[in-house]
């Protein structure tokens, strides 16, 4: 396999409604979504209209960002030189509070991607949604769809009904284990709790900001639940959930450890350490100043060349222009992150051939 | 070379007791007879100075996957009372860094009060009768 001039790990194609899953779904959802007058899900993570949801130089007139191959292909794979685009479709299939209709949801998403995208650009490479309203559905969607090895990563949100360490969903990890994909956690919520821990938010401000609290409980989750104990291949990708905050976290996250680990007994080194092991995360957002030398340093606070992934997050506003990596970034650092990383992270991307 | 110190008469320490005494240089040591066998650590946690004389014994408890607690050793690791860092009485070292964290451990063990007689031994504030047993320290 040539090596790939840049891995795109979070590309994020836009449902423009349930017209066009309809010919995915199932006939009794089909006609169900009808009749209920259902047209689209829109999640408060991403409103349509808000700026973080799309540049303005990727919204056509008339229509909608993120929409198309062809935009995909112009605004970010080609324009930014990535040779394998991952897909990561945010269409909040994990807002039906019915199990079922979560399920039937994601499987025509998981089908829509790959009928509509995968299909038809061989760069292209995808998550599978899991709908983890339901374990159970989660892992029958695992088993569906992981023989088409173009799927390398199963996809939840970053908040969820409960905890994503619990042992609840202890079989989906182990299925995603099983079949060698990463469990890639993504910005965003399923409406069950507020955004952020003391209470429902007023502004799409402190919204989109309280992801990062989501992401760290997430994380300390599956930490301290023993899911790198218990699944020690499971590699976890954190999406859109910026990266400044992560030493700081694990500092305390650590610290505190070293006081109360009696209580977590399978926690049995420093939870900095695992986390390094097992989790990387995307570029986009970075959520550093721009001062180069404040990067250099907070890059040496992570203490791995390995953690970091390219993204884009096409096409959600996170840069202008052509300036995918975050400013003061170190050069010789890029390959790393545009291919080794990606690489050493995906083993579906290592694979021989073109995958089907 | 170190000094060997009597510390105590050893009646005075029970088993699953502990003793603050003095070894010279100002240092603060804490002996624990733990079922006979007695353990010395210098009553200070390498990490911030709290008094591990204050601390509590635990058991120690590990586990070899997720919900399984594996627990036994009890009464032989101490809690530091400030910020919980379990140190082995035994050893010194701390469960979670055991090779850079530790707490300085010194030899003890119980003389005849006629061995001591022999000397070279610093017996700071008590006499010393032939019959009786003694904590010795090397610190």
């Amino acid at each position: 396999m040539p090596r790939p001039r840049a891995i795109d790990c979070d590309l994020h194609p836009a449902v423009t409604g349930f017209a066009a899953l309809a010919p995915h779904l199932e006939p009794y959802w089909r006609d169900s979504v009808e009749d209920r007058g259902m047209e689209a899900l829109e999640s408060a993570s991403y409103p349509p209209n808000a700026p973080i949801t799309a540049r303005a130089d990727w919204r056509p007139a008339g229509g909608r960002a993120g929409a198309t191959l062809a935009q995909l292909r112009t605004e970010a794979l080609d324009r930014f030189g990535a040779d394998i685009g991952i897909l990561n479709c945010l269409f909040p299939v994990q807002l039906p509070f019915s199990e079922d209709m979560s399920a039937a949801f994601a499987r025509a998403l998981n089908d829509w991607v790959r009928a509509e995208w995968l299909d038809r650009d061989p760069r292209l490479r995808a998550s599978i949604v899991l709908p983890m309203a339901s374990p159970e559905h989660a892992v029958e969607e695992i088993e569906r769809l992981a023989p088409d090895r173009r799927f390398v990563q199963g996809m939840i949100l970053a908040m969820g009904e409960v905890p994503a360490g619990r042992r609840t969903f202890w079989p989906v990890y182990a299925a995603l284990e099983r079949h060698g994909l990463p469990l890639a956690i993504h910005a965003g919520s399923a409406y069950r709790h507020p955004v952020t821990s003391v209470g429902w938010p007023s502004w799409y401000l402190e919204d989109y900001a309280a992801h990062q609290q989501g992401f760290q409980s997430t994380l300390a989750s599956l930490v301290t639940e023993g899911v790198f104990a218990k699944f020690p291949g499971l590699r976890v990708v954190l999406l859109e959930s910026g990266v400044s905050w992560l030493p700081p976290f694990l500092w305390r996250l650590t610290k505190t450890w070293k006081g109360v680990r009696f209580e977590v007994p399978w926690v049995d080194r420093p939870p900095a350490e695992i986390v390094r092991d097992h989790v990387r995360l995307t570029v986009q957002p970075f959520d550093a100043p721009d001062d180069p030398d404040l990067v250099r340093r907070l890059l040496d606070h992570l203490r791995s060349d390995e953690l970091l992934l390219w993204a884009s997050d096409w096409p959600h506003w996170q840069f202008d222009g052509d300036a995918v990596a975050p400013p003061g970034l170190p050069a010789d650092l890029l390959p790393r992150i545009m291919v080794d990383n990606p690489l050493a992270t995906y083993a579906r991307l290592r694979e021989e051939g073109v995958p089907s | 070379m170190a000094a060997r110190y009597v510390v105590a008469p050893a009646a005075e320490i029970p088993p699953g007791a502990r003793k603050v005494v003095e070894a010279g240089q100002g240092r603060r040591i804490v002996v624990f007879n733990l079922g006979g066998e007695f353990f010395a650590l210098l009553d200070r946690c390498p990490h911030q100075g709290g008094r591990l004389s204050e601390g509590k014994l635990c058991g120690l408890v590990e586990s070899d996957e997720p919900g399984v607690f594996r627990y036994g050793r009890k009464g032989e690791i101490l809690r530091c009372p400030w910020h919980q860092w379990e140190f082995d009485i035994r050893t010194g070292r701390s469960w979670h860094d055991p090779d850079r964290t530790r707490v300085r451990a010194f030899p003890a063990r119980v003389e005849r009060g006629a061995a001591l007689r022999e000397g070279p031994y610093v017996v700071e504030t008590f006499p010393v009768r032939v019959e009786d047993d003694y904590v010795v320290v090397e610190a």
